[in-house]
């Protein structure tokens, strides 16, 4: 039960572990999947980032600040307004399924150089995270953000840029070594044609940009454009297993694919119409789901923001040094939202484990913990801390080991639960 | 071959990053080794590596520039340098007008430059080909880095091998170790009680999944990293800079040069920068990240060559490809194939290592390698790291002769 709240959320906050084994899995499974109306996303919505800041002339060193300062200052405004939300949200899947989203069409500001294009990818992300993918695969082949990041409004007839047409593929729909060079080459034609206008946050196709004529990829030919390529890639029999592999990969085991058995039920309940939706609910109806293997290390704004569900800490009413330092934090631990290293999106599991992002991690935990109300542990005798602090962060069972670390400091409930959320129980997905 | 290709996916798309490649880590039994190491500093003699890699395929042929070649005139009209402009390297090559400092040091000859290094069948994927690179395996997957394996042939001691990077690069995941890793501003521990209770998390606990064992082991190893590597940091983040740099390269490299000259005995360091997928606009801006990549070396390698320990170290530095031989038509490239490789340091005999790819007998568009990267790892490891590169490298038989001192 836990491991559902885990993975179709950000992990559970003080007793829900415990309603939802009154409510049943197979109805937990489905209340997460067909929320009711949202109190939590309702009370967080979109921030207004205003108006697109100026871009600076060339060799204009003032405007050139000026410019990187209100990106920065509209970057963490963006920022932390999600993690706000995803911390805020009673239904957390959509939230976690736009994360999984922008981990999978992992596009970074660093080069889009527009928070408001991020916002608005991000919207489209959440609006169609949990429908079919078709549509969600459309629309980012025409989204304003993803077309800067991967030069898609450089790509135009006679002149084509491939960086958008292979990174689609491989990336994003059908994986390496599934397609040849030439595939690569004529569906950058495809997509030939499309510009930004930063300010309306729109992007357009220019009929003289694009490339009418007759293009073969993957064995189609025809005049492709955008909507046909992508529906030429996901026709292709080895894309189903690709897209539901990626999901499984982030949602239940990072290490191991599927067996195949059960991949053979999740490409089936994805079905003909690539329903996003109807395979997060076979996944939960499969067996391995709840299986012990299938364990994953929490990615730091996972981690970081099942930690605040959990400490009922929200980054919107966290002083402004210690929101700074929150970011800071993420940074170290090598993963802020809006900036993945690159288009392949973040690693997985182990590559969180290194030594100095252990260090990061306690210095978070540290800071949530002093913004948290820990009554619940500090009203309670030494001898029940432990099991307090295990409910508190809803943690299945402490080890022997962890009780022994987490019993040198019982007398400092800021530090116990700091430490808690930093127990390989707690660090891990279990 | 789904696993095999699904494998393949978690690996090169950085979908699951180096460690989760090494299956079955156990616990690194290394407590030990690291009290040997502080009492016992790196020695003379004993060569250090610090690997740059570059990420997003840097365009070697507007880093090492053949400018007076009609062909390369031709196939980038807007992109090419023209004669004037380059560096010149002699035989018709010119470094890019934004690496001065590297230019001092060919002059030096402490700069070598190995030409037109790749590998058979060049695959123009970022992910599979940088995997390729740091695997040091063209042909099959495997789970485990070049050094990584190093570190598995040697002793399993992590500590010999530190990243300086925010995430573990796969090339230092090996089978049995993962390499250490440092932040740029050091590793300042909690102090009393909290940092016993905090070492006490990272012990064994029978029984426990793989994964959770993970996070102990790596919390034992920041203790012990931090014993060794956190004292050679300034607390304050303010680690004493190389001289005239900016940016994080420049940072990273400057936490080795205090790492060298206190004597830390780990012989292997990964450093890196990226943004060099350069699809459009290339020329400014590859030409301020080569300014940058120059800032960051020159004054260390400078640095290295004021201490006897600094005078063991030799800089590789490497991208996962070249791109193609013609711009694409926004004044960029795309992905292409072979490309040069920078050795330079006090070990290094400076110059020219390798042919220059032709620009006219082209595989599909692209360069064809003259040099197997192989052969220089394989330098490096018998050279500088001083093990036989035979079970590292799958026994591959070449090297680049004379590329170090003897």
């Amino acid at each position: 039960m836990r491991r559902l709240l885990d993975r179709f959320g950000f992990g559970p906050g003080p007793g829900d572990v415990d309603a939802a084994v009154t409510r049943g899995f197979a109805a937990t499974a489905a209340g997460l999947l067909n929320p009711p109306a949202d109190v939590g996303v309702a009370a967080t919505p979109e921030p207004d980032l205003g108006p697109e800041p100026q871009r600076p002339a060339k060799g204009d060193k003032t405007a050139k600040q000026q410019f990187a300062q209100a990106v920065q200052h509209q970057e963490v405004t963006l920022t932390s307004w999600w993690l706000d939300r995803m911390v805020a949200a009673d239904a957390p899947l959509a939230e976690r399924m736009t994360w999984f989203w922008h981990g999978h069409f992992a596009t970074s500001d660093q080069k889009v150089r527009s928070p408001r294009l991020m916002q608005r990818q991000n919207a489209t992300q959440r609006s169609l995270a949990t429908g079919q993918f078709t549509a969600l695969a459309k629309a980012m082949m025409v989204d304003p953000a993803m077309l800067i990041w991967l030069d898609g409004q450089q790509n135009k007839t006679g002149a084509a840029n491939e960086n958008l047409a292979r990174e689609s593929m491989e990336l994003f729909m059908l994986g390496v070594d599934r397609y040849t060079e030439t595939d690569v080459r004529e569906a950058a034609r495809a997509l030939t044609g499309w510009v930004v206008d930063r300010d309306t946050i729109t992007a357009q196709v220019v009929p003289r940009r694009h490339d009418n004529g007759s293009k073969t990829v993957l064995g189609t030919t025809g005049n492709l454009d955008e909507g046909s390529f992508v529906d030429v890639v996901l026709a292709q029999p080895k894309s189903p297993e690709y897209v539901v592999g990626r999901i499984w990969s982030r949602l239940v085991c990072g290490v191991a694919p599927p067996p195949q058995d059960v991949l053979e039920r999740l490409v089936a309940a994805y079905g003909a119409n690539r329903d996003i939706h109807a395979t997060l609910l076979a996944i939960t109806q499969e067996p391995t789901f709840t299986d012990s293997a299938q364990t994953l290390v929490k990615q730091p704004v996972e981690w970081v923001v099942g930690l605040m569900r959990a400490l009922r800490v929200r980054p919107s009413q966290l002083p402004a040094r210690s929101g700074a330092a929150l970011l800071t934090g993420l940074r170290a631990m090598g993963q802020v939202p809006f900036l993945p290293p690159n288009v392949g999106g973040w690693p997985s599991d182990t590559a969180w484990l290194t030594t100095s992002a252990g260090l990061a991690r306690l210095r978070v935990a540290q800071l949530l913990a002093e913004h948290a109300d820990l009554s619940t542990v500090s009203g309670t005798a030494s001898a029940n801390r432990l099991a307090a602090t295990q409910s508190l962060l809803s943690v299945d069972q402490w080890s022997s080991r962890t009780m022994a670390a987490l019993r040198q400091v019982l007398d400092t409930p800021p530090q116990l639960v700091a430490l808690a959320a930093c127990a390989p129980e707690y660090v891990v997905s279990l | 071959m789904f696993t095999v290709s699904r494998r393949r996916f978690l690996v090169f798309s950085g979908v699951a990053g180096a460690a989760a490649l090494a299956g079955g880590a156990t616990q690194v039994p290394w407590s030990s080794l690291f009290d040997a190491a502080s009492t016992t500093p790196l020695q003379p003699g004993q060569g250090v590596l610090v690997v740059v890699t570059l990420y997003g395929g840097n365009d070697g042929l507007n880093t090492v520039i053949p400018a007076s070649d009609p062909a390369y005139q031709k196939a980038r009209p807007d992109l090419a340098y023209q004669p004037h402009e380059v560096l010149d390297l002699g035989e018709n090559l010119g470094l890019n007008p934004g690496m001065t400092g590297l230019k001092s040091l060919w002059d030096n000859k402490e700069l070598a430059i190995v030409r037109g290094v790749g590998y058979p069948v060049p695959d123009h994927s970022h992910f599979r080909s940088m995997a390729i690179w740091q695997t040091a395996s063209p042909t099959t997957s495997v789970p485990t880095g070049w050094l990584g394996r190093w570190l598995d042939a040697t002793g399993d001691d992590p500590l010999r091998a530190v990243s300086v990077e925010p995430v573990m690069p796969p090339l230092l995941a090996g089978a049995r170790a993962t390499a250490a890793s440092l932040p740029v501003n050091g590793l300042k521990m909690p102090t009393g009680k909290l940092n016993q209770a905090f070492a006490a998390l990272g012990q064994s606990q029978t029984g426990e999944p793989e994964l959770a064992a993970r996070v102990a082991t790596s919390m034992t190893d920041l203790q012990n990293a931090a014993r060794v590597l956190g004292g050679a940091v300034h607390e304050d983040g303010n680690t004493k800079p190389n001289k005239g740099q900016q940016g994080p390269l420049a940072q990273q490299l400057a936490v080795v040069a205090e790492l060298v000259e206190a004597g830390v005995p780990t012989r292997a360091y990964s450093v890196s920068m990226g943004g060099f997928d350069t699809h459009a606009d290339e020329r400014g801006t590859q030409q301020d990240l080569l300014k940058e990549l120059d800032g960051a070396l020159t004054p260390f390698v400078n640095r290295m060559k004021g201490t006897q320990r600094g005078q063991q170290v030799v800089v590789l530095v490497y991208s996962e490809f070249g791109r193609r031989v013609a711009a694409n038509g926004s004044d960029g490239t795309d992905h292409g194939t072979a490309g040069p490789v920078f050795v330079m340091g006090a070990p290094v005999n400076g110059g020219f290592y390798g042919q220059q790819p032709s620009l006219t007998d082209l595989d599909n568009g692209d360069l064809k390698e003259s040099t197997d990267f192989r052969s220089v790892y394989g330098t490096m490891l018998d050279g500088v790291l001083g093990t036989d590169a035979g079970q590292v490298l799958d026994n591959f038989p070449t090297r680049v002769d004379n590329l170090l001192k003897t």
